[in-house]
């Protein structure tokens, strides 16, 4: 094996790709040929760092240097100075929002420093198309462990111990479900990976699979021995290209290693895995949608019971999890249940891991003990609002989830306290928003979504949510009237009450949600026809601030509808009768003259 | 597995292990509202009416999904359960067209009932509707996704009893539509037109091509000789339109029904059923005899004619060349009929009335027209007919009974048992066995060719050679007996009916038709053949009468012409 001095880790997830870390790393490479370092430094593509915002992002070890927004011409500075000559590119670090220093090393980011690693440990550290490299982190040892060492019953019992719970959403104690399943009657039985992940701005399953694949298959290949099953399928979203290709790669590469396959480790032991790709719906990502459709069948739920673990795929018992709740299966193996179980609360172990979006200044993701607070999470890990804008809510589990208002932020977060607060944990979502945005308006964005995705199947979640939808829309174009709120408690009530599946059933919360915190903002909406966060754009009126107008006409030629009028160098003043509300000439006025009431 | 004992609404109820709340609830008398739910077949909880609580469970629970067990509490008049039921009522009626008053199916409707169960009084919700609009192009069944409830209770009877699968949903959300793949015009799919999708429907979002409007047109025309034929089965249900018991034979009302409808010449589908077993049965001794193709399968049933011709084309040779006896008697009416009567072919108008929505298809079929015209006019359904005696003001239960017109009315018993499943069986073996055998048959009634059994197997002795055959109905049932034949099983005869029950349970009868209601008409046709004074088709003296004066023989030159036919390989989809 050849040894080198430095790794030079170039983050390749899909957030980096997007911002062209393929040219960085070329040309990091090209200047390390040139200086003839080829031998002594390596260039490593890795799976997703977490800080997305900041890509391309690279890491050079052994220094633990964190560089970002890297571009192609930074690559010869980096290679003359820092692999060179060890001189560290300072222009190049982070300066976290409101520090004034530039830290050296990732390490004295907040953002890393604060997390703790569990299912995200190899992801931006190993070469996923690298099965050595997963190797060389303890990889596949849990799986020789348990096949050499440990019998079904003490794997299960592991897993009780550890009290881990499904990172999909719903936080069903993993152990078990794993349990229920061995036990059940049926032949043969089947391991199933949940990556179907969907919520809108979560991504932490993608970048699992595409930083670290392996770990995965490790995972399911401990619950076949477990459960007494021979077959894995990983469900995976056609949406994620690469995570398709990297899992495929292990896949081959791990039969090769005889990982994978008949007769594992010479134990006897046989298990294969299956890649099945999803055609986009999010309601696959429920668990018997998900196997209808591997089935070939219409994904779409069905009533249960009976439950998976007894009637799963193709009718026979079957584990679902999905890849986070995967992830985190080799480590408590490796290091015991206990290990994992003192971390978190005491009815929430271990870690999650969490997708920071919106208006925050570090989005990416982040995985945190479970008990951390909100508070923490958003100001510290996340570094804050942007633009000295107020905080206003955190949404939680996407669309199936709710907001959470600045008076909770305190609130440690595990599956029962955002449960209280009426939102859930689901899979990891968190969506900060600021004083700019509207909450019905953010209610409709979610509403808009389940609508799109339901599958049809039910009533309430078909009718009831395109109802809600329709007094949403509504209520943010100035239509709104009396009773409407009432009837989108009803709606919402009832269709909690009564959907099929759990994507019908947690539709209404967005509204729910924002009901109970920002009921203020629908009444606005409703009987003054105003928007306070005003955002809803068929509720404002444009108007001029006389003071500042300087006259310059921009907004008159900006103005399509002929609404501006006015004087060279005089004050201008827009028709209210003639003006579409476009916003055009706000956006083109240089002196911040216009303004919305 | 033993009962489990579980509480409802306060009664404790012992249930099947294995059965659901709503079936436990039924047996203790509480009636929960159902929508989606077609017993057996379509158990899938989706229209969520018929929710209840049940203790411990997170939100309502839809009963008919949900397995009765040990020591469950299970309330259905609750609050929340009554309120939840009238939301998800109101919701599929908030995308309904309220047209009750012009709709086919009104006062006939589930879901209008429901909403008169469950007190809806008033359209609290509403908004934009589904985007699909109804589909014509069948010529037997007309979908209207306006009406639909996606109860899929259609999807269901399709795929499962049919195993035709020529609908499904497409699309998602609120978009939603139960349609033929690709949303293509079900006229160009491989939809046999068997019409069960419309017997199961709640509402009216199938229905079957009303044709009464060209009937009403040919009867008030005075150019027209308007003749109707009535199928076998019709007889045991078409008092069910008027509230009689199902399966009351009613031939003679019906016969009185017709001439008051005005119809010129009231005749029977039996006589030309006898027909069909003077040349079948022949063509099946022939074969036999001559080493044709085995095992010859009947052909009266055109649903099942289409579904070969898609799914089945390799099996084509086996079928009998038998037209179905509708056609038989259209390509006689205007044949032998006309000139024997003097009228011209071209003012002859054949109606036909038939528990089946397939024979519209049939009617339809290009080769259908011996006579240079089309052997069959207007093919009317069962349910047809009732919106026409009902427009017409005709008191049906009150009328004196009638008998049919000659010579195409006289019939016998073997005849009418083609209504049933195992009837063709029967009636064939009736006059096979005498002809091959020369002696006369003790036991007219072949018991194990009888039932609902979906098929039914039997080997007959005649006089010492031995017949294996067997009669099956439902379309999935028929896959079943094919793929055996397929595989080399020997059977000389096999009887195949596209409708679970045969024509007694055809997509043209009167809804409900379900399993009661098709045992009590199978029940009807058993006593109308006893009550006949001939009871075998070759004993028909019409029949020989035409042979006599017409035909020639069975099998013969203008048999061939008039009375047979040939099929076609058609694309699966």
């Amino acid at each position: 094996m050849e040894m080198y001095r430095s790794h030079v880790l170039v983050c390749a997830g899909t957030g980096c790709i997007s911002s062209d870390c393929k040219s960085v790393r070329a040309a990091l490479q090209d200047n390390v040929d040139r200086l003839g370092l080829g031998k002594e430094v390596k260039i490593v593509e890795t799976g997703c760092m977490g800080p997305c915002d900041l890509g391309p992002v690279a890491m050079v070890f052994p220094d633990g240097v964190f560089y970002r927004s890297l571009k192609p011409g930074d690559a010869a500075e980096i290679a003359s100075q820092h692999l060179l000559k060890g001189k560290v590119v300072y222009r190049l670090l982070h300066r976290p929002a409101g520090s004034s220093e530039q830290s050296t090393g990732f390490e004295g980011l907040d953002f890393f420093s604060r997390q703790t690693r569990i299912a995200l440990r190899n992801t931006g550290l190993i070469n996923p198309e690298s099965v050595e490299e997963y190797i060389a982190r303890d990889g596949y040892r849990a799986l020789g462990r348990v096949l050499s060492q440990m019998t079904s019953q003490q794997v299960l019992g592991a897993i009780k111990e550890s009290g881990l719970r499904g990172r999909g959403g719903a936080g069903f104690p993993t152990g078990v479900k794993w349990e229920l399943t061995a036990r059940a009657q049926g032949y043969p039985k089947y391991v199933v990976c949940n990556a179907d992940e969907g919520d809108p701005g979560a991504f932490m399953d993608r970048s699992i699979l595409e930083g670290d694949p392996h770990t995965v298959l490790e995972a399911m290949a401990i619950c076949g021995h477990a459960i007494g099953s021979s077959k894995g399928y990983i469900y995976v979203r056609a949406e994620y290209p690469l995570a398709v290709e990297r899992l495929e790669t292990a896949i081959n590469k791990a039969r090769e290693y005889g990982i994978l396959g008949e007769n594992i480790f010479g134990t006897g032991f046989n298990f294969d895995i299956e890649i099945r790709v999803g055609a986009g719906a999010f309601v696959c990502g429920e668990e018997t949608a998900l196997l209808a459709s591997i089935q070939g069948a219409r994904g779409e739920p069905r009533p249960r019971p009976p439950f998976p673990a007894q009637e799963g795929l193709r009718g026979k018992p079957t584990v679902i999890n999905n890849v986070e709740t995967w992830a985190c299966i080799p480590p408590i193996i490796l290091n015991g249940p206990r290990w994992f179980a003192a971390i978190g609360t005491e009815k929430s172990k271990g870690t999650k891991v969490f997708a920071l979006a919106g208006k925050i200044n570090n989005t990416g993701l982040v995985e945190i003990p479970m008990g951390m607070s909100l508070r923490e999470i958003i100001f510290e890990i996340g570094g804050g609002i942007p633009g000295g804008k107020k905080f206003k809510a955190v949404q939680t589990g996407g669309p199936s989830g709710g907001c959470i208002p600045e008076e909770h932020l305190d609130t440690p977060v595990d599956y029962e306290s955002l449960a209280g607060l009426g939102t859930i944990m689901g899979s990891g979502g968190m969506i900060v928003v600021d004083q700019d945005t509207c909450m019905v308006d953010l209610a409709k964005y979610f509403l808009e979504f389940v609508q799109e995705e339901s599958c049809g199947k039910c009533s309430p979640c078909r009718i009831g949510t395109k109802r809600m939808l329709e007094i949403l829309e509504r209520i943010t174009t100035g239509g709104g009237g009396a009773g409407d709120i009432e009837k989108l408690e009803e709606l919402s009530r009832g269709i909690k009450n009564s959907a099929l599946c759990g994507l019908g059933q947690t539709a209404p919360n967005p509204v729910i949600s924002t009901l109970r915190y920002f009921r203020d903002e629908y009444e606005a909406h409703i009987r003054d026809k105003k928007c306070p966060a005003g955002s809803c754009r068929a509720l404002l009126t444009y108007c001029i601030d006389v003071r500042s107008c300087q006259g310059c006409g921009l907004c008159v030629r900006a103005c399509q509808a002929g609404a501006v009028t006015g004087r060279k160098k005089k004050p201008h003043l827009i028709d209210f009768e003639k003006c579409v509300k476009c916003g055009t000439c706000k956006d083109r006025c240089k002196f911040n003259a216009i303004i919305t009431i | 597995m033993s009962p489990v004992i579980l509480t409802i609404d306060g009664l404790k109820i012992e249930a099947e292990a294995g059965g659901t709340v709503l079936e436990a609830a039924a047996k203790a008398g509480i009636k929960i509202p159902t929508l989606c739910y077609l017993k057996e077949i379509n158990e899938i909880g989706v229209c969520r009416i018929c929710l209840v609580e049940v203790e411990g469970a997170r939100s309502l629970q839809a009963a008919c999904v949900t397995p009765a067990a040990e020591g469950m509490v299970v309330r259905t008049n609750t609050p929340a359960v009554r309120q939840a039921r009238k939301l998800n009522l109101e919701l599929i009626l908030s995308n309904h067209p309220r047209e009750c008053l012009i709709c086919a199916r009104s006062t006939g409707c589930e879901l209008q009932r429901l909403a008169s169960e469950l007190g809806i009084d008033g359209f609290r919700f509403s908004g934009e509707m589904t985007p699909h609009s109804p589909d014509f192009s069948s010529p037997s069944l007309i979908r209207d996704p306006r009406k639909c409830v996606l109860c899929r209770r259609c999807v269901a009877v399709c795929e499962k009893v049919q195993q035709v699968g020529a609908i499904a949903p497409q699309e998602r959300g609120f978009n939603t539509v139960i349609a033929p793949a690709f949303s293509d015009p079900l006229g160009q799919t491989s939809c046999v037109n068997c019409g069960q999708c419309a017997l199961v429907c709640p509402t009216a979002a199938i229905c079957e091509r009303d044709q009464t409007g060209e009937v009403w047109a040919a009867l008030a025309d005075p150019g027209k000789h308007v003749l109707v034929q009535t199928a076998p089965a019709t007889r045991v249900s078409i008092g069910e339109v008027f509230g009689l018991e199902p399966g009351g034979v009613v031939t003679g009302k019906l016969v009185a029904a017709l001439r008051r409808l005005g119809f010129d010449r009231v005749f029977d589908t039996d006589f030309t059923a006898d027909l069909t077993i003077m040349e079948e049965g022949s063509e099946l001794i022939r074969r036999i005899q001559d080493g044709g193709c085995l095992p010859l399968i009947t052909s009266c049933s055109p649903g099942w004619i289409k579904f070969v011709e898609h799914f089945y084309p390799e099996m084509l040779p086996h079928l009998s060349t038998c037209k179905s006896p509708q056609q038989m008697f259209g390509a006689l009416a205007k044949t032998y009929y006309a000139e024997k009567n003097g009228i011209s072919p071209a003012d002859i108008f054949v109606v036909s009335v038939m528990p089946c929505t397939a024979k519209k298809f049939e009617a339809g079929r290009e080769e259908m027209n011996n006579s240079g015209y089309r052997d069959v006019d207007v093919a009317l359904t069962t349910r047809e007919l009732g919106k026409m005696l009902k427009e017409a003001g005709i008191d049906f239960g009150a009328l004196d009974e009638e008998e049919f017109d000659a010579p195409f009315g006289i019939s016998t018993g073997a005849g009418v048992i083609f209504g049933a499943t195992g009837g063709v069986m029967e009636a064939a073996l009736r006059t096979a066995y005498e002809l091959i055998t020369g002696s006369t048959l003790l036991s007219l009634e072949f018991q194990e060719v009888r039932g609902l059994d979906g098929v039914k197997e039997a080997t007959v002795n005649l006089d010492g050679t031995p017949l294996n055959v067997a009669v099956v109905h439902g379309l999935a049932n028929i896959r079943r007996i094919l793929d055996k034949v397929k595989e080399g099983s020997r059977y000389h005869f096999i009887e195949a009916m596209c409708c679970p029950g045969g024509c007694i349970g055809g997509g043209g009868q009167p809804v409900p038709t379900d399993r009661e209601t098709r045992e009590k008409r199978l029940a009807g046709i058993y006593s109308a053949d006893r009550n006949m004074s001939i009871r075998k088709s070759h004993e028909n003296p019409a029949v020989q009468a035409l042979y006599k004066e017409f035909l020639g023989g069975p099998l013969g030159r203008k048999s061939h012409e008039l009375l047979h036919t040939s099929y076609i390989v058609r694309a699966k989809h």
